[in-house]
């Protein structure tokens, strides 16, 4: 079955992906998606009822390590990377009113 | 004989015999840069003073004696998403254009242990989204064998500088293929190792259950020496395996003989490139007059892999790369409203169009209601294609087959139909989902005399089985040099 995604579907799924699309992006990434999913769509054809979802390739769970901390302050080092900075802090426009 | 023209082994063994100097070897790898690099632009940065000064720390240390392994002195090159201290790290992207690491990957740590001289960081797609090198915010890389073809990807720069022979050996990634794709298509020889084999701490994340670093080098010798000494158990990433079986140097053997090797009939049918096949046969060939045991068999779900492939890679990447918002590091767009308009604005410039379009379909299979049919979907299907590979390897010690459908694609052919291009990645992408080893190794040219690469797939934890098949197989060929350092430059 042919997919057929709405400008609802992209304009919601471009808030999560907190990406900004002008009107030909929107359109390019309906056709996009459309076309990726009509082949994804092939997995329909498996039946994996029963079959437990694997999210990684070896069981491995629960991998602790003692809670110490081994880096040193790296505080101004960091921030040199930041876009903007004040007082020691990341500076980000205001977010509260 | 030529510097760049020998293996890491090789080198590292005259640096150490005191033939050949440290500052020497570093040098010798600037020059053919600045000779090469202009028409193959195989690095994003080049760090021509901090390799000239490590050159000089380096040999001190051999000479004190406290530098003895096999890759000491010997320069490499990293591909662009690793994190180097203090030295650009970008990910071939413009978010990143100006990004320094305050810390560098456990990978390259390891390397720099080992007493590598880092030379720059290579070209590659886009955080490594891409098959031919041409998604980067950084221009194309061009392929050595000839430059009107693309080098493959993601680890284009990084195949393409170790073919073009502007370093020693390289580090990859490898997440659907982006190691041994390229590999085959620029005539080296690439590993991906099992997953948790080597630390991904410091790797800036594609599909954290699928990405991997390996090495990228001439032969299956320097491949095996430069896994041995990346390799390691590693606290900060929680996948990390613990293996007591790192000495991957003990299995360069030349023998084959009652070894079991499986041919998948369904990687040599529709959309295998005649001339490729030929070559691959070709080989198996090779490996069966040397007394392996060889046979066919149905591997079953391959053309599963791909969908499966794009739900997860894109789920992951659409989580992993949220962290680029123009907060912490990178580019922030100029103008904005607002943190959210801030952050919007900062992404939708900051990333091309194929990061776009692949954070955009994770977005969309993570979301509420698409998440059991799309995400979980795939995830099953992974367990069943994990499935496949352990019925196979009870019988086989290695399965046989191409690393890609084809050889090297033209320049500019490849980004219109993305779909298309993700065919591309058939027979590497479901040894990923695995977490299998695999590793591709030249096989010969095609008639247009670009190179086509071997696949060899292990079991988990069997690279020793992959790297003693490549090693014998590679016996009876040597290593072909490519164009571009033969004269034949175009």
């Amino acid at each position: 079955m042919a997919n057929n995604i709405t400008d609802e579907t992209i304009d919601y799924v471009g808030i999560l992906a907190k990406l900004e699309l002008n009107e030909e992006e929107k359109q390019q990434a309906k056709d996009d998606m459309n076309r990726m999913l009509d082949y994804i769509d092939k997995l329909n054809e498996l039946d994996t009822t029963g079959v437990e979802p694997m999210s990684h390739a070896f069981q491995v769970q629960n991998v602790f390590r003692e809670d110490v901390v081994t880096n040193g302050d790296n505080r101004e080092q960091m921030l040199q990377n930041a876009p903007e900075k004040k007082d020691g802090s990341y500076k980000v426009p205001k977010t509260v009113d | 004989m030529n510097i760049m023209s020998m293996t890491a082994v090789e080198l590292g063994k005259k640096i150490k015999a005191k033939e050949i100097t440290v500052l020497e070897a570093v040098k010798a790898a600037i020059e053919q840069i600045e000779k090469l690099d202009g028409t193959y632009n195989c690095y994003v940065t080049v760090d021509k003073e901090g390799a000239l000064k490590r050159a000089e720390e380096v040999q001190k240390l051999i000479d004190e004696g406290s530098l003895t392994g096999p890759l000491a002195g010997v320069p490499v090159a990293i591909k662009d998403n690793m994190c180097t201290k203090d030295l650009l790290t970008t990910c071939s992207s413009k978010i990143l254009s100006n990004f320094k690491p305050t810390y560098t990957a456990e990978a390259v740590l390891n390397l720099e242990k080992a007493g590598a001289v880092i030379l720059g960081k290579t070209n590659m797609d886009e955080f490594a989204m891409g098959s031919t090198t041409e998604t980067s915010a950084y221009g194309v890389t061009r392929n050595p064998w000839n430059a009107e073809h693309v080098p493959g990807g993601s680890s284009g720069g990084s195949c393409a500088a170790v073919a073009a022979e502007e370093c020693s050996y390289a580090l990859g990634s490898d997440t659907g293929g982006s190691i041994r794709q390229p590999s085959s298509f620029c005539g080296v020889v690439g590993i991906k190792p099992t997953y948790g084999t080597v630390s991904r701490y410091g790797l800036i994340a594609y599909g954290s259950s699928l990405d991997q670093i390996g090495p990228i080098a001439k032969d299956v010798t320097d491949c095996a020496t430069i896994l041995e000494a990346i390799s390691s158990y590693d606290t900060k990433d929680s996948t990390s395996m613990k293996r007591d079986d790192l000495d991957f140097t003990s299995a360069l053997v030349d023998d084959v003989k009652g070894m079991k090797i499986g041919i998948p009939k369904d990687y040599f049918g529709e959309g295998l490139d005649e001339e490729v096949k030929e070559k691959v046969l070709a080989a198996v060939e090779v490996l069966k007059s040397k007394g392996a045991i060889v046979e066919e068999f149905d591997l079953s779900l391959v053309e599963y892999a791909i969908p499966a492939y794009y739900v997860i890679a894109s789920a992951e990447a659409s989580s992993n790369l949220s962290r680029f918002d123009g907060v912490k590091y990178g580019y922030r767009a100029a103008d904005y409203e607002g943190l959210h308009n801030m952050y919007k604005k900062t992404r939708s410039a900051g990333f091309g169009p194929e990061v776009k379009r692949r954070i955009m379909l994770g977005s969309f299979v993570l979301s509420s209601g698409y998440y059991d049919a799309y995400y979980l979907k795939a995830l099953r299907t992974k367990a069943l294609i994990k499935q496949a590979f352990d019925k196979a390897f009870a019988k086989y010690d290695v399965i046989l087959g191409p690393a890609a459908p084809t050889t090297a694609p033209e320049l500019g052919k490849s980004l219109s139909d993305p779909l298309k291009m993700y065919l591309g990645d058939i027979y590497t992408i479901s040894v990923n989902l695995a977490g299998l080893p695999g590793m591709s190794v030249p096989c010969g040219t095609d008639s247009k005399g670009l190179p086509v690469g071997l696949q060899i797939i292990g079991d988990c934890f069997k690279e020793k089985n992959v790297i003693r098949v490549g090693y014998a197989y590679e016996q009876s060929r040597g290593y072909e040099h490519s164009p571009a350092v033969m004269g034949g430059a175009q």
